[in-house]
């Protein structure tokens, strides 16, 4: 950390404020990512207690919380003293035992950012923030608004505040007050200029701005991601933080003149005392040290029931039987149950989890869609675009969501004509919820029945330097990539299904969230017909004959989607299936359909609204309304929970009990023994599995700085984000009643390799390197020959020792699922096969 | 006389569930909603039979009057309830809405701390909206009328550990204050006007209401005036449009029923319950449609530029209100009913599914994008479109004027800095004395003195009650003051007319039993926590939860919220008070205004708001 800098350079300042600031885009592009992504150049403990002293939030779970983890054994005592002995040396066990599980810390975190200007309430008795607040979200939000308002901001194509020179250029009225403020604005004056009335003192210019722009994280977070990537506003605005900044400085010597008429003097002449330097190094205290080992005894007291459970699971060696068939899915923890009730219903299928894209990258345009979307993970920049054609859907209206009836004439009319038929609908949505136009659905994403522009017709058939479709090689090399990567290149069954997954809910805003991460947020139906349309193409598979992949050729790929909130499957293009396929098809449909009904049953233990003992079709059509209600503020549970990420074959894991805990990875190191594909796993399960992770973690620690609260009074703010209430700062995180049920731990992946592989693989990649050696993820190996376990601490390998040795195991797991919300043990199900 | 018995039943139902909800257990998600589900669902089941029954039967006016509270001469407190095609209307939407939404919130809330809060506040919400809707005079109306407030504060402040759902509810608290007061001075008036306690269906006697009116033109013009501000306060019309948005800090499915709908459509029923009484002066018919039609041109202009969908539907909901204002003007009575239906209706689904807005609109936006819609103020010049954009933008400074309006009171508040709890004792106490002194041998004060005396003891009253509306230090001394306010008051009163003492005790009775039981606490609280103040708000409600609900009580009753005598004293106090003592009585009226919202304010921001040691919400402040 840099000392103090009496010089000013605004454009360094305003970098590092983007640093810091809240990184989520707009609603519809909901990307879960590192909520503390500013800190992560740093050892996480530190990171994390770094960002509580300025930001003064809590960072982990309370001492309280913790200890009553403790009484329930869920930190267990033998690895709090391990955790203890390995941190501080095994002279210290008892003493510090002693302090984590019953000393008094009065530990109050206070906030670094925001104490300079609380000045202007001691010395000045103005409240800044609730005079230029309100009216500065209000310009803002309707400058970026997407289409509530039905006037629109008059000046739109020219950047923000040109806009709003534009205005008082041209207007009886004005934003300010003060005659000064009008001519700074028009002036375009420098941002030390006004920091110049403002402060005074250069050296706390960077330090004013921090509290100012931290004053309102949410606003200042979306302009600074909108700045970013544009393309995540469809009606593109301009507009910079320094813009933000400059208005919001010029608002706030507006209020101040029009209180003081121009005779004030600058904060800093009236400072009783000079506020330390927000970047200083942060002192640790017992209280810091405490809370880390008891998260890590959290965290160990779980891995190494899981690193038990692996070790003591058979692990079988399938032999080359027939398979009735084999089905890819996401990597996504929800998935995680789903494979576990398919291999249970038919123990001859076979799984493979994969990210949820499929490796085909693309943008996709929906038929008489005016925009792009992507589907391949958030940082991939697509070249091939695939549209879709023929489409038959009719997409219906609503006119409760009708802007003319906000006008005051049809107004008039509206309300005393259809004004009724809202009671009916009301009344008919609260006994008999039902799909609506205003329902998210996954199966709305893409006309199932549509075609797609998959093959590339000539390298010049490109819109907006965007190939259309896809060439014959390029779609071998999708399709040998995903293959190779989850080590499926031989045994090949009769269909080999690929199911991306979404989901369906209404009166959600964040909607996007619980869609595929691999797929930017949005459903992964189009990328799975794409990839079967590639792996059953002749050319294709003549291509990849050729480079040692045998596909026989009554093999027949088939696509479709997960519904994880409703649990239904859809499969698409059913009729390209031979006749046999048809029939073995027809035959795995009612696999599938058991399986649903199982995995919904699974679900149902976490809702208390669902009695477990109902019977399993009953169980899942209340799953299934949930997707439809109104009222029904967590139609899915998404990824809370999660906890593991396993890179390596199903058979490492496929016996054990994870609760739906864990991102699955298929990987075999015997296909890709230099770790090639190993890269491209872990490069996206850092990003992916990690982020989600972490956005789960610092949202459940704490809701109120880092998540959004809870969402029932949420108020959407034009399209992008939401608030609380009209005049609130934007909530981006997540809302309370999507991490309630979360363990904040943080992600344990697991990857069956060998030790030096991995590590060589990992240091391929800074970026990916980081979280790891940061230990923003834990890394374990488990080595093929020996079985043992490798942690990655401090840069290298050593071997983990498991404190437990034997795992619980059940003959039945679905004896397992009684009705209760607690997190389930790792548990060994010991199946007939 | 059967139906008219009914009427009992329908405000002894949610009063019944309202009271079996509080002493469920905080844990038993179940047996609160399903306590409210059954209330509310008898209700609405008894209701609808009820209503065909009377619909099939000539669908008479009911009246019952029944207990009489308070009786001496020429003075008459009794509740009233009436029943007729506007009860009907609004009885049967409120009714099938609130049913609607408690089922609604049994799921929506689930696990949402302060479950049983939530549904408390419903149901006394409910309850304070029947009394209101079968309200057969002013004085039972005034009763419902109160418990809407108080209501309407407990639901916008339901997020209490938060800055801003608190502050915006002591804001639209205040002006329902305002609305309060308004109502205190009719029925002031009316007192004066017919020597009597009135009920609505004797207003409906067109000649009584004429003969009345004849020679007292002006009383009538004051009495129409202050229900016409108290309807503007509550149903959000000119100048007070801006506390609507800003009330909807609740859980949505609260935001929807109270501010979309029945809670703003209130101010409507009171002017279509006084109809009869202001039909006949054409200059207050002028004056509510012209207010109608201000009212509902600039909401919808501001509606029009509003970027957040609940702001969106208020500013819609505010301008529908306006127009149905110029509809009672010119006299459609029915019309206004169908229209309050179907706005109210609208409304409250509309922000039910407010949060699919993002999902609807972004998939129109993203299938039907064109890049610029024309919309009908591009025909403006150019000059003036952006002064109305930035005109709507700013609320039309309504805000602002709001704010500016409590600026004179804070101003004066403050000039009395001075004062300490001490000096307050060494200088209030002997004058409060030399003035019961005085009152004692008033008859040897010379006339001319002696009919200053009322107006300077309530303004001395007034004085003081307005620094204990600015205290920010001592919350002892803000409290102490609301009580020498009501002391100060009752003595003026006393100069003013010779009255029965028993009148002043019963007044003061509920003052002086709140105020000390409301003293004890805070002197408890401040042993226990001394560095609290009136600086902020410190939400102490999450350490001592039972201590703030006795200390509620004691502000209600220090508030003359019917819960204690005093509520009826109130109305007493002013029925001394001459009709030509507009100052007298405009010093009174400020005081009661100011010293509700002090009591609130100080309720609010000592246990109200985020709680700092436990770190609720720091919010980077």
């Amino acid at each position: 950390m840099k000392n103090n800098i009496s010089h000013f350079d605004e454009y360094e300042a305003l970098h590092k404020l983007k640093h810091y600031l809240p990184a989520q885009a707009s609603l519809k592009d909901f990307i879960h990512h590192n909520t503390l992504h500013g800190f992560q150049n740093l050892k996480f403990y530190k990171g994390i207690i770094y960002a509580s002293e300025l930001f003064g939030s809590n960072v982990s779970l309370s001492i309280e919380e913790y200890r009553k983890l403790y009484k329930s054994s869920r930190i267990k005592d033998d690895i709090l003293e391990k955790v203890i002995e390995e941190r501080l040396g095994a002279e210290y066990v008892n003493e510090w035992k002693e302090k984590v599980l019953n000393k008094e810390f009065n530990h109050v975190a206070s906030a670094r950012i925001g104490k300079l200007r609380h000045n202007w309430k001691e010395q000045y008795h103005i409240n800044l923030d609730s005079l230029v607040h309100p009216i500065l979200f209000r310009t803002l939000c309707s400058y970026l608004d997407q289409g509530i308002s039905i006037w629109n901001f008059p000046v739109h194509n020219k950047g923000f505040l040109s806009s709003i020179r534009e205005i008082e250029r041209n207007s009886y009225t004005s934003f300010f007050k003060s005659k000064r403020v009008k001519e700074l604005l028009n002036n375009h004056c420098q941002m030390s200029e006004l920091l110049k009335i403002l402060v005074g003192d250069e050296s706390l210019y960077e330090n004013y701005i921090f509290d100012q722009q931290f004053a309102h994280p949410g606003w200042s977070g979306i302009v600074s991601a909108i700045e970013d990537n544009p393309k995540t506003l469809l009606d593109a605005r301009k507009i910079t933080v320094h813009e933000l900044v400059m208005l919001e400085l010029l608002m706030e010597i507006d209020a101040m003149d029009t209180k003081f008429n121009e005779n004030w003097s600058p904060l800093s002449y009236k400072l009783k005392k000079q506020p330390p330097y927000l970047f200083r190094d942060v002192e640790k205290t017992e209280y810091h040290e405490a809370i880390t080992i008891l998260q890590d005894a959290f965290e160990w007291s779980y891995y190494d029931e899981v690193l038990a459970g692996i070790k003591n699971q058979k692990q079988i060696k399938k032999t080359n039987s027939l398979k009735s068939f084999q089905a890819m899915f996401c990597i996504d923890d929800r998935e995680c149950s789903m494979r576990r009730n398919l291999e249970h219903i038919d123990s001859t299928c076979e799984t493979f989890g994969t990210p949820g894209f499929f490796n085909a990258e693309f943008y996709y345009q929906p038929e008489h869609g005016k925009f792009y979307d992507k589907l391949c993970p958030a940082p991939l920049n697509p070249k091939y675009l695939i549209k879709e054609l023929e489409s038959t859907e009719k997409r219906e209206t609503e006119f409760h969501h009708s802007k003319r009836t906000h006008s005051l004439f049809t107004g008039w009319i509206i309300t005393h004509t259809v004004g009724f038929w809202s009671a009916f609908k009301l009344f008919y949505n609260i006994f008999r919820p039902t799909m609506s136009p205003a329902t998210a659905s996954s199966f709305k994403h893409m006309d199932q029945f549509s075609q797609l522009t998959i093959e590339n017709k000539s390298l010049e058939d490109t819109e907006n330097n965007l190939q259309i479709g896809f060439t014959l090689t390029e779609m071998a090399d999708r399709v040998e990539g995903l293959l190779r990567s989850i080590g499926l290149v031989d045994n090949f069954a009769k269909i080999i299904y690929a199911i991306g997954h979404g989901s369906s809910s209404v009166n959600n805003p964040h909607y996007a969230a619980y869609d595929c991460g691999a797929c930017s947020g949005r459903p992964g139906s189009v990328n799975a017909r794409v990839i079967c349309h590639m792996a059953n193409h002749p050319e294709v598979r003549k291509i990849l004959s050729s480079r040692g992949l045998h596909i026989p050729d009554e093999t027949q790929f088939i696509g479709g989607l997960h519904d994880t909130t409703r649990d239904d499957i859809t499969f698409f293009d059913k009729k390209t299936l031979s006749d046999t396929n048809m029939d073995n098809h027809i035959r795995n449909k009612f696999v599938f359909k058991r399986a649903l009904d199982l995995n919904s049953r699974e679900r149902s233990r976490r809702f208390e609204s669902i009695n477990t003992k109902l019977s399993l079709e009953e169980i899942h059509n209340r799953t299934r309304r949930r997707s439809v209600s109104l009222f029904e503020p967590r139609p899915e549970l998404n990824h809370a929970t999660n906890a593991l990420c396993i890179v390596g074959p199903r058979n490492l894991s496929d016996h054990l009990f994870l609760d739906r805990r864990s991102f699955l990875n298929s990987y075999n190191y015997k296909t890709d023994l230099e770790g090639k594909y190993l890269l491209n796993i872990l490069k996206a399960v850092a990003p992916v599995c990690g982020g989600i992770n972490l956005e789960y973690y610092f949202s459940r620690v704490d809701n109120e700085v880092f998540g959004a609260g809870t969402k029932l009074p949420h108020n959407v703010m034009g399209l992008f984000g939401v608030a609380n209430g009209t005049d609130g700062d934007l909530r981006p995180g997540l809302p309370s009643q999507m991490i309630e049920v979360h363990d904040p731990v943080r992600l344990l992946v697991i990857v069956e390799h060998f030790p030096e592989v991995v590590l060589d693989t990992i240091k391929k990649d800074l970026a990916t390197y980081e979280w790891f050696i940061n230990e923003w993820i834990h890394l374990v190996v488990v080595h093929p020959d020996t079985h043992l376990f490798f942690l990655l601490k401090n840069g290298k390998f050593s071997e983990y020792k498991l404190l437990k040795q034997d795992s619980e195991s059940v003959s039945d797991y679905l004896s397992l699922l009684s009705s209760d919300l607690e997190n389930l043990p790792v548990t060994l199900i010991e199946e007939q096969i | 006389m059967t139906m008219t018995l009914i009427l009992h039943f329908f405000i002894i139902v949610p009063l019944v569930g309202f009271l079996l909800s509080l002493f469920i257990s905080d844990k038993n998600e179940r047996l609160i909603s399903g306590t409210a589900f059954i209330t509310l669902g008898t209700q609405f089941i008894a209701f609808s039979v009820f209503l065909l029954y009377y619909l099939f039967n000539n669908h008479p006016t009911l009246n019952l009057k029944d207990i009489v509270l308070y009786k001496s001469s020429g003075y008459e407190f009794f509740i009233d309830f009436c029943f007729d095609k506007i009860t009907a209307v609004y009885m049967a939407v409120g009714t099938f809405l609130t049913f609607m939404v408690t089922i609604y919130s049994r799921a929506y809330l689930h696990r949402e701390p302060g479950y049983k809060r939530f549904f408390n506040t419903i149901l006394f919400f409910y309850f304070g909206y029947t009394i209101t809707v079968f309200s057969g005079n002013l004085e039972t109306l005034f009763v419902g009328w109160e418990i809407l407030g108080i209501s309407s504060f407990l639901l916008i402040a339901f997020y209490r550990d938060r800055y801003l759902p608190v502050k915006n509810a002591l804001k639209v608290f205040s002006i329902y204050r305002i609305g309060d007061v308004g109502l205190i001075l009719a029925m002031w008036m009316t007192h004066h006007l017919w020597h009597a306690n009135i009920t609505f269906l004797q207003l409906n006697n067109k000649e009584l209401v004429h003969e009345h009116l004849q020679n007292h033109s002006l009383i009538g013009v004051f009495i129409a005036l202050m229900i016409l501000i108290t309807a503007a306060a509550k149903s959000a019309q000119l100048p007070f449009s801006s506390w609507l948005p800003r009330a909807m800090e609740g859980p949505t499915p609260s935001s929807a029923i109270f501010y979309g709908s029945l809670s703003v459509h209130l101010g409507v029923f009171l002017l279509l319950r006084t109809h009869t009484f202001w039909a006949e002066q054409y200059s207050i018919r002028i004056l509510i449609g012209v207010l109608g039609l201000a009212t509902s041109l600039i909401a919808s202009s501001i509606a029009r530029v509003q970027s957040s969908i609940k702001s969106q539907v208020a500013y819609s909901s505010i301008s529908q209100i306006g127009l149905i204002f110029i509809e009672i003007a010119l006299g459609f009575e029915n019309l206004a009913l169908v229209h309050f239906a179907g706005n109210a209706f609208l409304r409250t689904y509309q922000l039910l599914v407010s949060p699919s807005v993002v999902t609807y609109l972004i998939r129109e936006q993203f299938y039907n994008f064109e890049h610029r819609e024309n919309t009908i103020e591009d025909s403006i010049p150019q000059k003036i479109k952006y002064s109305l954009y930035l005109l709507s933008l700013k609320e039309w400074y309504l805000e602002t004027f709001i704010f500016r309006m409590w600026r004179p009171f804070k101003k004066t508040g403050r000039k009395m800095n001075f004062l300490t709890v001490k000096l307050l004792f060494k200088l209030f106490i002997p004058s409060y004395i030399i003035g019961l002194i005085c009152l004692y041998y008033e008859n040897s004060i010379p006339t001319v003195i002696h009919d200053y005396l009322p107006v300077l003891f309530a303004f001395i009253g007034l004085v003081l009650i307005l620094k204990s509306y600015t205290e920010r230090k001592s919350v002892k001394l803000g409290w102490v003051l609301i009580i020498m306010n009501h002391f100060w008051i009752a003595l003026a009163i006393s100069f003013n007319e010779h009255f029965k003492y028993t009148q002043s005790l019963l007044y003061l009775s509920g003052i002086l039993v709140a105020g000390v039981f409301g003293f004890i606490l805070l002197n408890n609280l401040k042993q226990k926590e001394p560095q609290v103040n009136l600086h902020r708000f410190q939400g102490y409600s999450f350490k001592y939860p039972t201590m703030s609900f006795i200390f509620l009580l004691c502000c209600l009753g220090l508030t003359g919220f019917p819960i204690t005598p005093t509520f009826i004293g109130e109305d007493l106090i002013f029925s001394h008070i001459h009709e030509n003592q507009i100052i007298l009585a405009f010093f009174v009226a400020t005081s009661l205004i100011i010293d509700g919202i002090s009591a609130v304010r100080i309720y609010a921001r000592i246990f109200l708001g985020p709680f700092i040691p436990s770190k609720n919400e720091v919010n980077f402040i």
